[in-house]
Formats: structure tokens, sequence, C-alpha cells
């Protein structure tokens, strides 16, 4: 995994709640066997008419030439559903290096944490602040001090991370790293547990 | 100190406690598929590591596959390369697969219970969200994602942050034509889509005691529409009654001593949760879903909620895109409403007792004539007893569909879906747009208002079939 410590970006905004994990990445585009290429269909269906690459949705964000960045901003509740990881690499692949929302599902937020995409938690009324910017305007997310800035006003929120998860991305170590190292205290526990 | 079911398994799991992080939790059993093992394998493989413990993974083929002439090469290429992923993979890294073909096969939440091998106590997981189904049988079962699958091959266990708590106790006799996906439907509506968050839920209460296995799983299942990490019921005589004698359910001596263990799981009489919900049962009815997420439910013969009524301006908004999706009016009852498609099946609702309650019903009436109705039962052995006990029978001659085991129309992905604009009364879990198919319009409810549609070709109450 790669590391991570700062960020500042555009970003593209979409102020929908209960983004599942569906929209991201409709299941028909899970038949894959690598995690590759997957951002080319993310929010596939809020994208494309009649599921046509030529036929893009105007109205669609992800359309609008006046957005971009490395940062997504979506509405509480975001990726909920599915326990498929396709999501978390469908973003990354496209180009997001973090998802600001109110409120993150479980699932999804362990899984952009395993690939390097950080889930920052911002309360309601900060979210409705940063909705409220316009289209040039710039976030700067600082994971050392777990902090998120609207560049335009100042105006910054505190965010919370699992101290651990931390460490892992700032450093770009994976769990599965870690898990190898104890392995074995595992095979003790094992010894003991039966 | 007095300790919840929760606690008693998560402590018994935890290998080590890592100072300001998660715990390292070990993994009794992992449950795969083809859908999200095939880069976990590759990632395996990249490090040049096997998977430390094969004969505690067991997989099966369910998402990617057809449910008709599943003896024939699949027809579409990708699902077909997928599904021959999982056999390869299975066979380098010696892990048992029942897949296609074999008596075993079917929807992985509806295999592991039925062959004995989801067992009270365990930590339980897969790569799928419904994982919470194993809960039923007071495992700590969850969905992980294809990393996290990844982890378990490697060492076996996870890094886990425990979950808060929430019991939710639902007191009293059900009503009429009220079963266990009423109950759930009518919960989520209660708390929203992401009421237990954070949560890991324990489903307690006289009405959740007085249910089979069967409708028990099926709330479980969708504690994760709620949001929640996973679900549990503490295991009873009605559990140990389900487990005895199945496939790989302990035998003989070792019946008896697992016996006592799992006569401990439940929660302590004093032992205190973060969150408490009290339900009336007296309170639930017949439920239906109008919206794009499970928590938009309503009794079946209550109105959509009038979106001007709504005071928070979010919901609001999500309400009005939901109704606009779906083709509905703000106000108007749903009751009498035609739909085009019935599907009676998933890792919800696709068990023998849930065919059982349809044919039931159906006995001696026949399908409206504009519904197309698919019965896809869970697995292979479900099939079997479909047939030996001649429930085949009633649904052909009510004009139902019987498809062969797989996850089939609940997510879009393998060839049965339903088209775009049309309706679907489904007794799956999700009616998030496209989830059935691009366009397609879901409304969920359970195995009865489900075949009560079928039989009437609107949305019906099915109280009005039961006499």
């Amino acid at each position: 995994m790669k590391s991570l410590t700062t960020i500042h970006s555009r970003f593209v905004p979409l102020p929908e709640e209960n983004v599942d994990t569906d929209q991201i990445i409709p299941a028909r585009f899970l038949k894959a066997t690598t995690r590759d290429g997957f951002g080319k269909n993310l929010f596939r269906d809020w994208r494309y008419e009649q599921d046509d690459e030529t036929k893009p949705k105007k109205d669609f964000v992800l359309n609008n030439e006046n957005y971009s960045g490395e940062i997504l901003v979506a509405g509480k509740n975001f990726g909920c559903g599915s326990s498929r990881e396709h999501a978390a690499w469908a973003l990354e692949d496209y180009g997001f290096k973090a998802v600001v929302s109110s409120f993150f599902a479980d699932i999804f937020k362990n899984n952009a944490l395993n690939n390097g995409v950080l889930p920052v938690t911002v309360s309601e009324d900060f979210l409705q602040k940063i909705f409220a910017g316009d289209a040039k305007a710039t976030l700067s997310i600082d994971l050392s001090a777990q902090a998120i800035t609207i560049d335009a006003t100042g105006e910054q929120e505190r965010f919370e991370i699992n101290a651990y998860k931390k460490t892992c991305l700032l450093n770009g170590y994976d769990d599965i790293d870690y898990l190898l190292s104890i392995r074995q205290e595992i095979e003790l526990f094992e010894t003991s547990a039966n | 100190m007095a300790k919840t079911l929760f606690d008693k398994i998560w402590e018994k799991h935890v290998v080590k406690e890592i100072e300001g992080g998660p715990s390292v939790l070990y993994i009794d059993k992992h449950f795969i598929h083809e859908v999200t093992s095939p880069q976990a394998f590759k990632g395996l493989e990249k490090r040049g590591l096997r998977v430390l413990r094969p004969q505690q993974v067991v997989a099966t083929a369910d998402h990617n596959v057809p449910t008709l002439n599943q003896h024939l090469p699949i027809k579409d290429e990708l699902s077909r390369l997928q599904v021959q992923q999982l056999i390869e993979n299975c066979k380098k890294f010696d892990i048992e697969l029942y897949g296609l073909g074999h008596p075993y096969q079917g929807i992985v939440h509806v295999i592991g219970p039925e062959l004995g091998i989801t067992q009270p106590g365990m930590t339980i997981v897969c790569g799928d969200s419904h994982t919470s189904t194993h809960g039923a049988f007071g495992a700590i079962a969850f969905g992980i994602g294809t990393s996290e699958v990844e982890m378990v091959f490697a060492s076996q266990c996870l890094l886990q942050s425990k979950p808060k708590l929430m019991r939710i106790n639902i007191e009293g006799e059900l009503n009429k034509g009220v079963v266990s996906k009423d109950i759930i439907l009518y919960i989520i509506a209660k708390i929203s889509a992401s009421g237990a968050t954070g949560y890991f839920v324990e489903y307690a209460g006289s009405a959740i005691r007085s249910l089979s296995m069967e409708a028990r799983m099926t709330i479980c299942n969708m504690s994760i529409e709620m949001g929640a990490r996973g679900g549990m019921i503490a295991p009873d005589e009605i559990t140990f009654e389900y487990m005895r004698g199945r496939r790989f359910a302990p035998q003989g001596e070792d019946w008896n001593i697992k016996l006592q263990e799992w006569k401990t799981l439940h929660s302590d009489a004093d032992a205190t949760f973060d969150h408490e919900i009290n339900i009336n049962a007296a309170d639930i009815e017949p439920m239906i879903t109008y919206g794009t997420n499970p928590g938009l439910g309503i009794a079946v013969n209550a109105a959509v909620p009038a979106t001007d009524s709504i005071p928070d301006e979010g919901e609001r908004k999500n309400i009005f895109k939901a109704l606009e999706y779906m083709g509905l009016e703000a106000g108007k009852p749903l009751i009498g409403m035609p739909v085009q498609h019935v599907f009676i099946g998933s890792c919800t609702n696709s068990r023998i007792e849930d065919l059982r309650m349809v044919a039931a019903l159906v006995k001696g009436r026949r399908k409206n004539d504009n519904v197309q109705v698919m019965i896809v039962p869970g697995s292979q052995q479900v099939s079997k007893q479909v047939i030996e006990e001649g429930l085949d029978k009633v649904f052909e001659a009510a004009g139902f569909e019987i498809r062969q085991a797989g996850c089939s129309a609940c997510l879009g992905m393998n060839e049965d879906k339903i088209p775009a604009g049309e309706y679907c009364i489904s007794t799956s879990n999700r009616n998030f747009e496209g989830r059935q198919g691009a366009g397609a319009r879901t409304l969920l409810a359970s195995p009865l208002t489900a075949a009560a549609a079928a039989i009437t070709g609107v949305v019906t109450d099915v109280r009005e079939l039961l006499q």
C-alpha cells in the first residue's frame, strides 16, 4: 500500500445520502479476477444513459467538467450495503485519495483504509459548509494532524482515525504484514484454545 | 462481571490486543465464494504464501452461477472464468469446494447452517455482507472485504475493533400473516438504514425465542441493512434441535461436550448494552418497502409517506429521489398496484421453511397471468427437499417457475435480472437502485406477501388470503 500524509485538492461534491456500494460499482462489473480497471465503471448507472459510455448523463457530477479533484465529498451513510471491496478499488482507480462524509458504513470504511483511500468523517455542519463552496474551492487534509481545512475560509475540523490505522496509512503498512509477524502467537493461541 | 453473549465469544477469540488499536481476532470458519476471493488468492500468491488453515475454509459458487441448466458450461465468459478460477484456487490451496454439480452447492449463507458447519460460539467471516446470517446460531459472524479475506487466508486472524453493542427486544405474539421478514423490515424502517452502524446487535425477547432457526436466520441476515456489523441470537433448544445430526455438527460424546459449552452462550441477566430498543410484537404488520434502501418500508396496507411531511431536508430529498426512481407517488397506498415479477429466493428467504410457507398459501391456487414468478431454492439440498415434500407439484400447478440454487435475481450479476422499469416483489434483502438489474424496481417483502402478489398480480395484504 502507498503511504498517505497530506492531500490538497479540489473536490467532487455528491450531496446524496445512503450512497450504496451497488451504485459505486454495480454487481455486473464484479466478474473480474484482478483489482485493476474498476474506475471506468465507478458510479456507472448514475454516470451513463442506458449503460452507454457515449451517453454521459449531463447532470451527474463526474460528467461536469467544472468539478474534479482527488477528494469525493458525499452525504451521510456513504458506502452502505454490500461488502464488495471493488467499491474502494473503483474510487482509488478513478483517482480519489479521500472520501469525506458525515457518516460511513463500517465495511466500506475498512475496505477504503485497506486500500489507502482515506475516509474522513466530519460533522454534518462542516459537510454542508464544504458543499456550499464553489467548483474552484479546495480542501486540505492532513493525516498526521487529523485535520481537514476548507482552504478559502480557513475553517478546520479534526477527524477521528484509529491510531493503528493511522500509522499504517502514514507508512504504507498492510494489516497482513503485521498479522504475518505474529504467526507464532497465533499458533500458540490455537494450541491453548484446543 | 456480567457479560453479553457477544463479550463471551469475543473474549475467547482475542489472540492479543494492540495498544491504541484493534484486537487480533481469531477466526474459526471462513466461507468463500467466487466473487470476492480471486484477488485475495492472487495477493497470497504474490507474497508466496499458503492458506494457513485450509481445513477451516469452505467454498461454494453462488453469486455468479446460472439457475438453469447448471450441468452445461456457463454461457457468460467472464462468469465462467471466475467460477473456474475458484475451482483452480481451491485445488491449489487444498480448500473444500462445494461447486456447481456438488450435492452441497448453494448460497453460502444457506449451506453453512444446513451442513452444521455454522455452530454456536464460533467466529465466522465471509467476503459477503450477509454473513451476519450465521449469527442466528449464537456466533459472531460478519462480512469482510477482499483484503481481509486475504488476511484470514494468511493468518486465520483479522484486526478488529470491538463494536458497540445493541440489544433489540421483541416481546409478545406476532399477528396473523406476520413472519420474521416482517420483523426485520419493521426494525429497519424504525431505526433507518444506518441506525445500527458501529453496533453488533443481539435480538432477544419472547417473539424471537419462539422463532424457528430459518426465521432467526432471516432476521440476522438483514442486520447489515441497518448498518450493523452483525446480528446474533443466543442459542437454545430450538438451535440445538436444528443442529443435531447435521453433516458437520459434532457427533457422539463431542456433541455432549459442545452442548454444555453452548448452553453458557447467552447474555447474563444483568449484562448492559450501549443501546437497547424494545418492540411490541403486536405492533408489527406485514411489511413492504417502497424506496431504494431497506429502511424505506411501511405496513403493506399503509400509504407511502407524504414527502412534505418529512421535517429533515436530507431525508425528504432522499425519499423524493427514491420515489422518482420507483415511479411511486407520495401519500398513496401501494395496495392494488400491479407487479410484473415475484422473486422468492436469496440468502434471506430461500430455505425450506420459506418455501413451505409459500406452498401452503398457493396450494390449490394459480398465479395471475400478468406476473412471472421465480422460486430459487437456496441450495441443492433445499431443492431436493422441495421435491421430496412434493412442493414442486404445488408450485408447478400454480404456474411458478422453479430454478436451481444460487443468488439469482437478488443482485443483478448473473443471468437472472428484472427488466428496467418493471416492478418485482422480492424476498431478497436490498432494494437499491439497479440491484435486481439496471432500472429494476424492487419491493422487499416476506415470502407470504410475495406469494400473495403472485396470486393476485398486485400488491396484496396476505391476511386477505389467509382464512
